[in-house]
């Protein structure tokens, strides 16, 4: 996992500026701090300097996003105040050429923050205000900077919150959540952040003003919300979103059921949805992570089983009451070993405080651990457990594992140690190994964590050349200069050919030993 | 590929290299809906049939080309179905043309319109090359999402060869009251009831009546038929009379919207925040979505239309029997006008698709 600054950009021509042909030489020092000042002046002119940060101490807080293992310096940091200076700084980025990251509260995994070294990130984290709520329709209107958790906590006094919640709720932003097409724990019931979004107001590359969606139900011409959410950055930059809001629900309740194999286990998963039943939330631990966070959180959860069911009900009492009623006899069905139903809501958040805190709970076992967010077929799930055990072997490191297994979405957590390059370099190829799986039983490489610059390669797998290159017309089409969050979520062909030949030469890769597929 | 594949990507070959435009076409039951249909006939009809369906992955992937009844039938014989409850015109649309359309039936403010089910597509674009995105899975952000963009497309971008949607279970149970009110009442009641989480899947105002569909798990259904008695009086349809209102409703089939419109006037569809208050329009008005689409018969001049619509901050669409059908949807601001070419340039670069269906300069 090399910084990003420290290879040349794949396919970089003479022509292309010095930092891109040659980014360790005293050429392209000289050609950034010379840029630097450039765009310092520019937007001096648009931004107070409290607002501007380019001293490497002042910038430093942005060189990473959630995903710390990239990092890079950016240019400049500017951190607007109000639409009308995103704006400005954006045609004035344009007109220089110069690239623009925008950027949310930095929480992302897959590293869609993370700066371009001859560009600007845009911090968005003070266009934070809430504009209004509107009780009768439901729906909030709020600047991209709010936080996700702040949306529902608004609107909490009129028995409505914001359905989507990324573990990150309490810090990542709205306009983050867009980016990424976050989801959570309550998808396969609530949908993800594109089903709960109406309206998106934000600024092209160039920095005119562009609308997707409305806050009706459609909008005239081609539905381009489904393009923007999800798209990293990369085709507008969002200022303020008009989101739904839903009924809470009057209740919770919760099953905590125990299997004696992950075979059992996936195949309940399987049974409930079977049986026509959406759990507002479905989850799965496979036993190595319960006993992680068993041992943080003292839950009591059942360290004897192969792995942990948490299927959630929400609504009225009687609807609870009924959908609970089935969901045990499905489990019970299945083989569950031992089924508890969350009496009241401490017990309830009692059984979901250790999935909340898996990755911190994780972060106890070994001094460091990659997230992986690939999605398959839910069937396949024990398959895909069962696939993971034998790469642990394989690649040397170990692997706990937690699921949103009613979308099939997985989280893999493999541990390792960063200070050890060998372990390092295993993890990637142990990561790569559980995303290509995931393509070949029909899933995807993101569910909801984003490509970012950490899937580029796995985005090679997934994709033929040319749906590739359908999606970076894509971009050129918003963004025509291609300014907007470069070499992030779509790889280039170039480097996707260089990605195919580290497979076929497989003698040139530093495990010739380790088999592959 | 497979031999019909093969054959639609030919002729689209052929077409783009003489720049001769393609209509695409499924079962024509939405001929009448946009800009006129130019070019010679794309026939997807033949490319049909049920790839996978597997119930307990709430998934079906079928081919464009498939019946829109055989597909229901077979979600229905799973307790499954679209949930979005597209409009069967005439009872013969085909799959692609219900994504392309991208029209969706009485519950769609509940549940979600048609790219809120579309998981994945296989597409041939303007060089007649077989591309896929999205899949058959709940979650995924690898990419663009471009299989969602295709619903309500018009065909502009792409004739689309397969498609995998979401396919959730019907309501355990159902229920539909009636009630008196005039229009403006109704809109409010809707959207109270709904935000104090009464299960409305649909609702249907028409001439002072507010018909509201409960659908979802027989106690909450039960509970709360009987409090919505208690506050307002209420008549409750028979399963038979309900399941044939909201049917006839979802096709078009209802009284409303029954024939040919009246000499000269066009349907227009209004859509509007759902809380909006009753706008000012100029006709005997339908309001579903609980306020969020309103029809109504009008000779008014399309640009009365259009702002009505848009003071309301929604819009307008010629829906059926325009004179000009070339602005049948309402117009873009600049930007996004040059984004939807640059798109059309990346999709279908020979320009043959569907040329004029969704405006006339795409």
């Amino acid at each position: 996992m090399a910084t990003a600054s420290s290879t040349a950009r794949p396919g970089a021509k003479p022509a292309d500026p010095p930092w891109d042909v040659d980014p360790d030489s005293a050429r392209a020092a000289a050609a950034l701090v010379a840029r630097q000042s450039q765009v310092l002046a520019a937007l001096a002119r648009i931004l107070p300097a409290e607002s501007l940060l380019y001293r490497h101490e002042d910038t430093v807080a942005f060189e990473c996003d959630g995903l710390t293992a990239y990092r890079q310096s950016p240019l400049v940091v500017a951190m607007p105040h109000n639409e009308e200076q995103v704006a400005q700084i954006l045609q004035q980025c344009h007109d220089l050429g110069v690239p623009v990251v925008a950027r949310g509260a930095g929480t992302g995994l897959s590293g869609g923050a993370l700066p371009h070294r001859a560009g600007v990130t845009l911090s968005l984290a003070r266009l934070n205000r809430i504009r209004h709520i509107d009780p009768l329709g439901r729906t909030a209107v709020v600047q991209c900077g709010v936080r996700n958790l702040a949306i529902s906590e608004a609107a909490a006094p009129l028995g409505l919150y914001y359905a989507p919640d990324p573990s990150s709720q309490i810090a990542c932003s709205i306009g983050g959540n867009i980016a990424e097409n976050s989801g959570g724990v309550h998808c396969l019931k609530y949908g993800l952040t594109l089903h709960n979004v109406l309206c998106i107001r934000g600024y092209t590359a160039e920095g005119e003003s562009v609308q997707f969606g409305s806050a009706a139900l459609d909008a005239p011409g081609l539905d381009l919300v489904p393009l923007v959410v999800g798209s990293e950055g990369m085709l507008a930059v969002v200022t303020e979103v008009t989101v739904r809001l839903t009924p809470k629900p009057q209740l919770a309740q919760c099953i905590m059921a125990s299997f004696e194999t992950i075979e059992t286990a996936g195949a309940a998963v399987a049974d409930i949805i079977g049986a026509g039943i959406v759990p507002a939330g479905l989850e799965l631990m496979d036993k190595p992570m319960t006993a992680a966070v068993e041992n943080f959180v003292h839950a009591g959860y059942d360290l004897e089983a192969a792995a942990i069911l948490l299927c959630e009900s929400d609504g009225t009492i009687e609807e609870v009451a009924e959908e609970i009623g089935r969901m045990r006899a499905v489990l019970e069905g299945s083989g569950a070993t031992r089924i508890e139903v969350s009496r009241d809501e401490a017990q309830r958040l009692r059984f979901w405080s250790g999935r909340k805190n898996a990755f911190p709970a994780s972060g106890g076992l070994s001094p460091d651990y990659m997230c992986m967010d690939s999605t398959i077929p839910r069937r396949r799930l024990a398959e895909m457990l069962r696939a993971i055990e034998s790469m642990e072997g394989k690649y040397g490191l170990r692997c706990v594992n937690v699921f949103h297994a009613g979308d099939g979405n997985l989280h893999p957590l493999i541990l390792f140690d960063a200070n050890d390059p060998d372990q390092l370099h295993r993890c990637e190829l142990f990561g790569a190994d559980i995303l290509e799986t995931s393509v070949h039983m029909g899933g995807t490489v993101s569910g909801e964590h984003g490509v970012g610059v950490e899937k580029l390669n796995s985005m090679c797998v997934q994709f033929s050349a040319v749906e590739r290159e359908l999606m970076l017309a894509i971009k050129r089409a918003f963004d025509p200069a291609e300014l907007l969050n470069p070499g992030k979520a779509v790889p280039t062909l170039q480097r996707c050919a260089e990605y195919g030949k580290m497979h076929v030469h497989r003698g040139m890769m530093p495990f010739p030993d380790l088999p592959r597929f | 590929m497979d031999a019909v594949v093969t054959r639609l990507a030919d002729q689209i070959r052929g077409a783009a290299a003489g720049a001769a435009p393609l209509c695409i076409r499924g079962s024509g039951s939405k001929d009448f809906y946009g800009g006129v249909p130019v070019g010679a006939p794309l026939e997807m009809g033949e490319l049909r049939g049920i790839c996978s369906y597997e119930p307990t992955e709430m998934v079906i992937t079928a081919r464009a080309g498939t019946p829109l009844a055989e597909v229901e039938a077979a979600l229905a014989e799973k307790g499954q179905c679209l949930a979005f409850e597209p409009p069967r015109f005439g009872g013969k649309g085909t799959l692609g043309g219900m994504v392309a359309a991208g029209l969706a039936g009485p519950a769609r403010a509940s549940v979600g319109g048609v790219r809120d089910f579309v998981l994945g597509v296989s597409l041939l674009d303007g060089r007649g090359e077989l591309l896929q995105f999205g899949g058959q899975v709940m979650k995924n952000v690898a990419g663009y999402d471009v299989s969602r963009v295709l619903a309500g497309s018009l065909g502009v971008l792409g004739a689309i060869a397969e498609v995998s949607l979401k396919v959730p279970p019907v309501g355990a149970a159902r229920q539909t009251l009636v009630f008196d009110l005039d229009q403006g009442a109704a809109i409010v009641q809707a959207q109270q009831w709904t935000s104090l989480a009464v299960p409305i899947r649909a609702s249907a105002w028409h001439q002072g009546r507010l018909h509201v569909r409960l659908e979802g798990a027989l106690a909450a259904v039960e509970s709360n038929a009987v409090r919505l008695c208690a506050s307002h009086a209420a008549t409750a349809l028979e399963p038979e009379a309900a399941a044939a209102y909201w049917s006839d409703l979802r096709d078009h089939e209802h009284a409303f919207f029954r024939g040919p419109p009246p000499d000269g006037q066009t349907l227009w569809r209004i859509a509007v925040p759902p809380a909006h208050p009753p706008l000012d329009l100029p006709g005997d008005t339908l309001v579903e979505w609980g306020g969020g689409q309103r029809w109504v018969f009008s000779d008014a001049p399309a640009s009365h239309m259009r702002a009505i619509a848009e003071r309301a901050g929604g819009h307008a669409t010629a829906f059926r029997g325009a004179p000009e059908r070339a602005e049948t949807f309402a117009p873009l601001q600049p930007a996004l006008e040059r984004i939807h070419r640059r798109l059309k340039a990346a999709f279908d670069p020979a320009g043959i698709f569907n040329r004029g269906r969704l405006y006339p300069w795409l």
